[in-house]
């Protein structure tokens, strides 16, 4: 391992990253703010220090598209997008995890249109919350590299064999220069195992992939590929905890921030954690018992170990930066309330939606927020409550 | 080396592919379907020793019933209008682990394989991608039956004026499709791609040897097949065949070749049958009168004309067809 920590642009990183993992295809189509991954990527095969084809694809439904040929071609492959350009693969999105095409595809979340807008978000990731793909949400830059590294390995293990996003915020982190430790190729090496898919595209031994499902076998593709990501927890906690074990950062599904005697626990994905912290710090200061609960992956939804996280809690404010049009809660907040519904012991949930389209999310907000969760009426609230917003 | 230059295997009477057909008998395709004897065909030429990408239509549907597959080498099908990506990215990553040491080491062709609607209109914007990136192994297959039959015969850009669709249809105020097919081999020409030629299975010696010089050639060809639909174009089964030479001998579907820009007419048709002659045997053109086959017939020795020209202007060097 590099002793010491490189400052580096965290889409920088990411791309470094997937060179480290030898990767054998990129297909991509420049999209901001995704595009700094691209580019150096690029620049990697360009000079010889990845051995990959760049597919320069003509669209993102096309990128996609190529992922998967590829990917069941026997390839390790990469893509990265934002936003508008996931949207254009949605249809391939639901297509990837079914053919069990492991691609690894990083996002720098960004709001969807309209009104267009270029800044970061989840709803971008938040509308395909159902295609079947593994999940991962990073908080820093040292995560984002670690987290591309070990995707590779979940997706491509034969348990597993599903297509893995790593979700990076926009700007807000995938434009910040960090401080980190970047591993050599052997380290990745000794971790990563060479991508040895159980079936592929073989002129030595014929398959047909992506074949018509009537009624009859329809729905048993699907649940195969359901029971696939169900189990697939299981595979990455294996990963995570190998990667602690050789490179010494350990990585959990979901991570908790002094929540353990916390009475109010914020729920948040991806970098505001950080701000976050910082707030729950000061809050803690002066005496509030409040802490944190981050997912880190949210596909599969870590049901168990969420609910073991946030046991101790009173109060739950979970923080959704996606609004679910027609739908008074946030995608996140619907679902851990569906978790804790059959739970008896339920702690109070009320729900945020802030930080949409870039707006600032500051410590204030978290403080106000902590507020506002302990308030006798915040689970009978009939609606999400915006945070930040111009009335 | 140039695409004219590129040494390729003919397929002749005495050379034809014996052996098991690599398109396994059994698929569920209508009686006479002039597609699937195209398929069929292609895939003979072409062998085991290549990969295959199938668009969602008609021939994915009828070979590929899970668990039932009709297809003797690695196939896959990923979506509609991305066959020419899906085969982008499959030959990305077989050149790759060639070259990196982890795949056969030899050239697999990957050929990707789309209806005219799957090509002209949904899948134009990524089969244009594929042409213009220039990829080394890759043939790219129109299989025009000129409408969408897989859904129920609707209009696409390949119908022919005057063709009476589910979504063109003939009336007091229309006369069918109401615009001129697509000009598609002249689309994927214009991307100075090595090779580009049309092709029936009415002439099933010059198709697959098409097939073959397209495997051999190094970078991107594109192929449209004129493939026969009785379902849609409300013609007798036992004609698929026939009136596949008639719309050669009609001039309606000129057999030529684009090699390295340069162009040359296979089947050359200087005494046409007449255009009403092609018509009158497909229920699709039954509305049409006198006039609109008159027009019809104008248009066809135009474009004929144009196709002659341009392999006057820009000949290239190769045999007619047998």
């Amino acid at each position: 391992m590099a002793a010491k920590r490189i400052g580096l642009e965290v889409s920088l990183a990411v791309s470094e990253a997937v060179m480290l993992c030898d990767a054998d295809v990129v297909a991509a189509y420049p999209i901001t703010p995704q595009t700094h991954i691209v580019e150096h990527l690029s620049e990697l095969v360009a000079d010889g220090k990845l051995d990959a084809a760049y597919i320069p694809v003509e669209s993102e439904q096309s990128a996609m598209s190529s992922c998967i040929g590829s990917s069941a071609a026997g390839a390790r492959t990469f893509t990265a997008t934002s936003s508008q350009g996931l949207a254009l693969m949605n249809e391939m999105l639901y297509i990837a995890p079914v053919l069990r095409t492991p691609v690894v595809m990083a996002i720098a979340n960004r709001a969807l249109s309209a009104p267009i807008n270029i800044w970061n978000d989840h709803s971008d990731i938040m509308s395909v919350r159902d295609a079947g793909w593994v999940a991962l949400f990073a908080e820093n830059g040292q995560e984002s590299l670690d987290l591309t590294i070990m995707s590779f390995r979940i997706g491509e293990d034969r348990r597993v064999s599903l297509p893995v996003s790593v979700n990076i915020d926009g700007f807000t982190l995938s434009h910040f220069i960090e401080p980190i430790l970047v591993p050599t190729r052997e380290e990745v090496a000794k971790y990563l195992p060479p991508f040895n898919p159980l079936v592929k595209l073989d002129i030595a031994k014929p398959v047909s992939i992506g074949m018509l499902g009537m009624p009859e076998s329809y729905t048993e593709a699907r649940k195969a590929t359901d029971d696939a990501l169900l189990a697939s927890k299981e595979v990455v906690k294996e990963c995570f905890a190998d990667f602690a074990k050789q490179f010494g950062r350990e990585y959990k599904v979901v991570e908790s921030y002094r929540a353990d005697d916390a009475e109010t626990i914020l729920v948040v994905m991806g970098s505001i954690a950080e701000t976050a912290m910082t707030a729950v710090d000061e809050m803690r200061e002066k005496g509030e018992k409040v802490g944190l609960v981050r997912l880190r992956l949210w596909r599969p939804f870590p049901v168990e170990e969420f609910k073991a996280a946030i046991k101790p809690a009173k109060n739950l404010a979970v923080i959704d930066r996606h609004m679910v049009m027609g739908v008074p809660d946030g995608p996140v907040a619907l679902e851990v309330k569906s978790f804790l519904y059959a739970d008896a012991a339920r702690p109070s949930v009320s729900n945020y939606v802030l930080g949409l389209g870039g707006r600032d999310v500051t410590r204030e907000d978290f403080w106000h927020i902590t507020e506002r969760a302990k308030a006798p009426d915040a689970a009978a609230r009939p609606r999400y409550e915006l945070v930040g917003v111009m009335e | 080396m140039r695409a004219v230059e590129t040494p390729f295997e003919k397929v002749t009477a005495k050379t034809f592919p014996k052996g098991p057909d690599v398109l396994a008998p059994g698929h569920r395709a209508c009686q006479g379907c002039g597609e699937v004897l195209a398929l069929r065909l292609i895939m003979k030429a072409l062998g085991t020793e290549c990969i295959a990408v199938s668009a969602t239509g008609c021939m994915e549907v009828c070979t590929a019933p899970f668990p039932q597959s009709a297809w003797r080498l690695p196939w896959i099908h990923v979506a509609f209008e991305n066959a020419a990506a899906v085969a982008s990215g499959v030959e990305c990553a077989v050149e790759t682990l060639r070259r990196k040491g982890r795949g056969p080491d030899k050239r697999i062709p990957v050929i990707a394989i789309a209806g005219d609607g799957g090509t002209a209109d949904i899948g134009i914007q990524a089969l244009s991608g594929a042409l213009e990136r220039g990829h080394e192994d890759f043939i790219y297959v129109c299989l025009d039956n000129e409408a969408y039959m897989n859904t129920g015969i609707q209009r696409s850009s390949e119908t022919p004026f005057g063709a009476n669709t589910t979504t063109s249809p003939s009336g007091k105020k229309s006369k069918g499709q109401a615009t001129w097919k697509k000009d598609m081999p002249a689309i994927a020409a214009a991307h100075g791609v090595p090779y580009v030629a049309t092709a029936t299975p009415a002439f099933h010696l010059d198709l697959m040897s098409k097939v073959r010089r397209a495997a051999a050639i190094h970078g991107p060809a594109y192929l449209h097949v004129y493939s026969s639909c009785p379902t849609g174009w409300r013609l007798k089964p036992e004609l698929a065949v026939s009136i596949g030479k008639m719309a050669v001998n009609s001039r309606v579907f000129p057999l030529y070749e684009v090699l390295d820009g340069r162009y040359a007419v296979n089947r050359r048709v200087d005494k046409p049958i007449p255009v009403g002659d092609y018509i009158k045997l497909q229920g699709r053109f039954r509305h049409l009168k006198e006039e609109d086959v008159a027009f019809i017939q104008a248009r066809v020795d135009q474009e004929y004309e144009r196709i002659l020209k341009l392999a006057e202007a820009f000949p290239a060097e190769v045999e007619k067809a047998s």
